[in-house]
């Protein structure tokens, strides 16, 4: 162990250069390496330091330090502070010019009146503004997004107007990363969750006896709503996300400004290709997802139930008709339009900074999957109505 | 007869008659926060403009409000004769035609090429065939000092400096009046900060450019620059070199008579 790394001590009477002595005054002597991995040791010393009551005058002797940095700097002039405070005249003396700078420095700095803490509010209180700000938040979000939506379709007609104009390229670039790539990881969960269904079908009708209605069972399910859910919220996740991130990355890099000051929209540029894009592919990836849903069940039907696929064809032609695929896959464009929309808008919002790329990617899908999920018990509600 | 005494001009003369950019009166504001109150600015075409002023007294807010990205909260703002304001779609592409703008980090769009870039103002604003407008490209290159193999290079591939000459390069694409930057030398070395200044003024000479530039780079406000708009108090001043020198204005003062701006004055005396 290191005797005395860092010390400070005290003695009555006073043995400075001008000799001063009496009773009042009183000597202090600090030495050794005040820095931040002695600053457990510093504190022990400074908490043994005992000052008689009459001490008046202290001269304080730093001519012993061999390093300082701004905690020992800290922890010296809150002594220095404390004695003064208690009424004794505080003299620092013999500090090297170094260390005299940094501790003008941090006396200067502990004059500042810098917060470090926010001031703190009643927890009830803020948590009931944060409701409020959010709901205010979010309705403005929702006009805003609507907003968006009809400058898109403004730009869509404009679109149709000169046909020209339209990114062909871009627009099946984004219809391969957005349909094509997706199949591997679509038609393995449509086929998974096919297997599921009839699996737990099958175990509930066995019961009845009506084995074969698991055929209808998994007809309707998949084809009006699992199939197109499915897809939906696998593209929200997907694409949605990569839409907010591939724009929100150009924003950050400024590149939406240059497309604005060259004179080109970057609505047109960037957002109705992907709208368009989507809005093919979405409902061909649902189809492809009813298909692989059904052919999951089929299989699982066979090895549970012994339903060959002929039968399983035979009975899911009289369970369901062309109205049955229709229900499911006329939801299909809207679904694209609604997670392109999100997407696109979320990635515009991004404002200077990487972080709100990341932030604003998370909420398009968020945003993007509930409001594929409510439309789709609008569209439940419609059916109904009309009897569908 | 009538009071116009000033005879018909030749084309390649300056007709300065107005100025390219004209403020009037511009009223910034972000919520409560008010960044420019009743600012007004001329520049004259032909003049390199350097634009200066603390963080947040919003130098790159009037950039991107004379370009048209913004919307001030009042005033007015013309370009090349034409209030920004009241333009149609088919106006104000046909004015961003004419201007050319080099982003503070370049903004080359990451999905093409170094050529494709530049080529694509020309693809969007003209009819050109396709063999010309890559012949103008190549100039263009050239010109911005890039290497030749610098075309078909994705701007990932490009270093910094490298990255800010492609960008000025597409900046020049459509031979704009007006050259707008954003700090062209922030990030640059000194060496490359330099030859990029001199390219600018090279180029502005040999073009006949109106430049406009927001920079905290004293080196080429002092080294490129005709007049320098001090952004202070919500309000700009303008004036030479030495009329800011003279300004008893503490900011302005502080400013020029740094260490900093007194070495870039030596540097150059």
């Amino acid at each position: 162990m290191v005797a005395e790394r860092v010390w400070i001590k005290s003695r009555q009477g006073d043995a400075g250069s001008d000799g001063a002595t009496g009773e009042g005054a009183w000597r202090l002597d600090a030495g050794g390496r005040w820095t931040l991995d002695a600053a457990d040791a510093a504190t022990a010393a400074l908490d043994a330091i005992q000052l008689a009551k009459s001490a008046s005058a202290v001269r304080f002797g730093l001519a012993g330090l061999e390093a300082l940095d701004t905690v020992g700097a800290c922890l010296l002039m809150g002594l220095a502070d404390r004695l003064t405070a208690e009424g004794r005249k505080v003299t620092v003396l013999d500090a090297r010019p170094e260390h005299a700078a940094l501790i003008d420095a941090v006396r200067g700095a502990g004059k500042a009146a810098v917060k470090i803490v926010a001031p703190s509010h009643h927890p009830i209180i803020d948590m009931i503004a944060g409701i409020g700000e959010d709901s205010i938040a979010a309705g403005k979000e929702a006009l805003d997004l609507i907003g968006f939506l009809g400058l898109v379709t403004i730009t869509f007609a404009r679109l149709l107007l000169h046909p020209s104009r339209l990114r062909v390229t871009s627009v099946f670039y984004h219809i391969q990363q957005t349909g094509l790539n997706a199949l591997p990881i679509l038609g393995l969960l449509s086929f998974l969750i096919g297997v599921v269904l009839a699996f737990q079908g099958a175990d509930q009708l066995k019961r009845f006896g009506a084995e074969l209605y698991v055929v209808n069972l998994l007809g309707v399910s998949v084809l009006r709503e699992i199939g197109i859910l499915m897809t939906a919220i696998i593209v929200a996740g997907r694409s949605g996300s990569a839409f907010t991130a591939q724009i929100g990355t150009m924003k950050v890099n400024q590149e939406v400004d240059a497309i604005g000051t060259m004179g080109l929209d970057p609505i047109e540029l960037l957002v109705v290709p992907r709208a368009i894009a989507l809005m093919v592919s979405l409902p061909l990836l649902a189809f492809y997802a009813d298909i692989m849903g059904l052919f999951g069940g089929a299989v699982m039907s066979y090895a549970t139930l012994n339903i060959t696929f002929g039968q399983f064809i035979l009975q899911l032609h009289t369970a369901v008709g062309i109205g049955t695929v229709m229900a499911g896959l006329i939801k299909a464009p809207v679904f694209a339009l609604v997670i392109a929309m999100v997407g696109c808008y979320e990635g515009l919002k991004v404002s200077g900074s990487a972080e709100s790329v990341g932030t604003l990617t998370t909420k398009s899908v968020v945003e993007g999957i509930f409001l594929v999920i409510v439309i789709d018990a609008l569209f439940s509600v419609l059916f109904s109505v009309l009897g569908v | 007869m009538s009071e116009t005494v000033a005879p018909d001009l030749p084309t390649t003369a300056q007709p300065v008659i107005r100025p390219v950019i004209r403020v009037r009166d511009l009223v910034t504001r972000f919520g409560t926060q008010t960044v420019h109150d009743g600012l007004d600015l001329d520049v004259q075409a032909g003049e390199v403009l350097g634009v200066v002023g603390g963080s947040g007294s919003g130098k790159s807010v009037l950039l991107k409000e004379i370009l048209g990205l913004i919307k001030p909260a009042a005033g007015r703002i013309e370009l090349l004769g034409h209030d920004t304001a009241d333009l149609s779609r088919d106006e104000r592409a046909a004015l961003q035609a004419r201007t050319g703008v080099l982003f503070q980090n370049g903004a080359l769009f990451s999905s093409m090429t170094v050529a494709e870039n530049i080529m694509l103002p020309l693809k969007e604003h003209t009819d050109l065939p396709l063999s010309l407008i890559g012949e103008v490209a190549r100039v263009k290159i050239a010109i911005a000092g890039l290497p030749p193999d610098a075309g078909a290079k994705q701007p990932s591939q490009l270093s910094g400096g490298m990255v800010k000459r492609a960008a000025l390069a597409r900046a020049l694409a459509l031979d704009p009046a007006i050259l707008f930057l954003d700090e062209p030398t922030a990030g640059l070395d000194p060496i490359g900060a330099g030859a990029f200044d001199t390219l600018i003024r090279d180029l502005q000479r040999s073009l006949g450019l109106t430049v406009f530039m927001v920079t905290h780079d004293l080196d080429s406000l002092v080294t490129i620059c005709d007049r320098i708009a001090v952004l202070v108090d919500k309000k700009i001043r303008v004036g030479t070199l030495e009329q800011h020198l003279a300004d008893p204005h503490p900011w302005i003062h502080d400013y020029f008579h740094g260490p900093r701006g007194r070495a870039a004055r030596h540097a150059t005396d």
